[in-house]
């Protein structure tokens, strides 16, 4: 049973990469949309970062001085200054690292 | 010109940075799967059906918890559907592959596979063969999730829960969008789109992570006509 709904996920996901690709051509689409796809990057990431960083693993908002909050604060001007993805997400880490086991311990 | 090799191992080194994030994130889900009491088999099997980080997890959990099988296939859709947008920036440059190859590349079309070859693709419109770096963004974080996933599921938790490892998801986010904070339209489309996350974040079946990007790229919409 757990299988056969672990394919059904696998078929919907597979057919929510393949819909656009494979079965909608380009002509579909209209302009303006294709000009508001140039957004989709900054339009979906930010409902990956946002929850990982404001929201715990309770589903309770994080308080305004959570070591994640000023980790990612580092990431970002690192990440914006060395164009560099893992400078990026090495400083991120070893910040956050720091916070929680030396400076909020 | 490159050539398909030469776009092949330039897409598997622009993603290889994102393996920082990718193979911990993998081992977690692995572990995290095994000790929720599914088989291993099972666990592993989703890596290779549904391909797809968090979505497997929150699958996991659902069952776990209780919910019926519907409310955890339906959630793991509606997680994914964002998938829809990718493929609907990357059909301009895969437009002229043939219905079977754009089939299989299709299976391969994960978040930062998408981030980087679509980065690449739009700086690079004059090559033929661009899909070839997409076979190596997709194919190395294929082949990585694969080993985190089982390395996780054979060996446990072997990376300890304190060093709060999943902070590197968000971190390999922010490095895909950080440069775009230099354009002020960019910038807003993010705020709607993190706050609007937080704002349905209790939506039911994990729905805000499709909500809050309709959300934003309806503002992008906006923008674009005040821009006019």
């Amino acid at each position: 049973m757990t299988w056969l709904s672990i394919t059904i996920a696998g078929l919907l996901t597979y057919f929510t990469r393949m819909a656009m690709i494979a079965l909608v051509s380009r002509e579909m689409l209209n302009d303006r949309f294709k000009e508001v796809l140039a957004y989709v990057p900054s339009a979906v990431f930010p409902a990956i970062i946002f929850p990982a960083i404001f929201i715990n693993d309770y589903g309770i908002f994080v308080e305004i001085n959570d070591p994640k909050i000023f980790a990612s604060m580092i990431a970002i001007i690192v990440g914006y200054f060395t164009k560099n993805i893992i400078a990026t997400i090495l400083t991120g880490l070893i910040s956050y690292w720091l916070f929680i086991f030396f400076i909020f311990s | 010109m490159l050539s398909k090799k030469q776009l092949f191992v330039r897409g598997m080194f622009d993603v290889s940075p994102h393996m920082l994030s990718v193979v911990p994130f993998g081992i977690i889900c692995g572990a995290i799967g095994v000790e929720l009491g599914f088989s291993p088999y099972l666990v592993y099997g989703m890596s290779i059906i549904i391909f797809g980080g968090a979505s497997q997890i929150v699958f996991l959990q659902l069952l776990s918890g209780g919910a019926s099988s519907l409310i955890a296939v339906a959630s793991v859709g509606i997680i994914n559907s964002r998938h829809l947008l990718y493929g609907a920036v990357l059909s301009e440059y895969l437009d002229k592959l043939s219905f079977i190859k754009k089939l299989f590349i299709s299976y391969i079309v994960v978040d930062q596979a998408f981030a980087e070859s679509a980065k690449f693709f739009k700086n690079n419109k004059s090559e033929t063969n661009l899909h070839y770096h997409l076979i190596g963004t997709g194919s190395t974080l294929w082949i990585c999730w694969q080993i985190a996933t089982l390395s996780g599921i054979i060996l446990g938790s072997f990376v300890p829960d304190e060093l709060g490892l999943k902070f590197a998801i968000p971190l390999t986010f922010i490095a895909i969008v950080v440069q775009d904070l230099k354009k002020l339209d960019h910038v807003i489309v993010m705020l709607v789109c993190g706050i609007s996350s937080l704002l349905f974040f209790n939506a039911p079946l994990k729905s805000y992570i499709i909500i809050s990007p309709i959300i934003a790229l309806f503002v992008a919409f906006l923008i674009l006509r005040i821009k006019k």
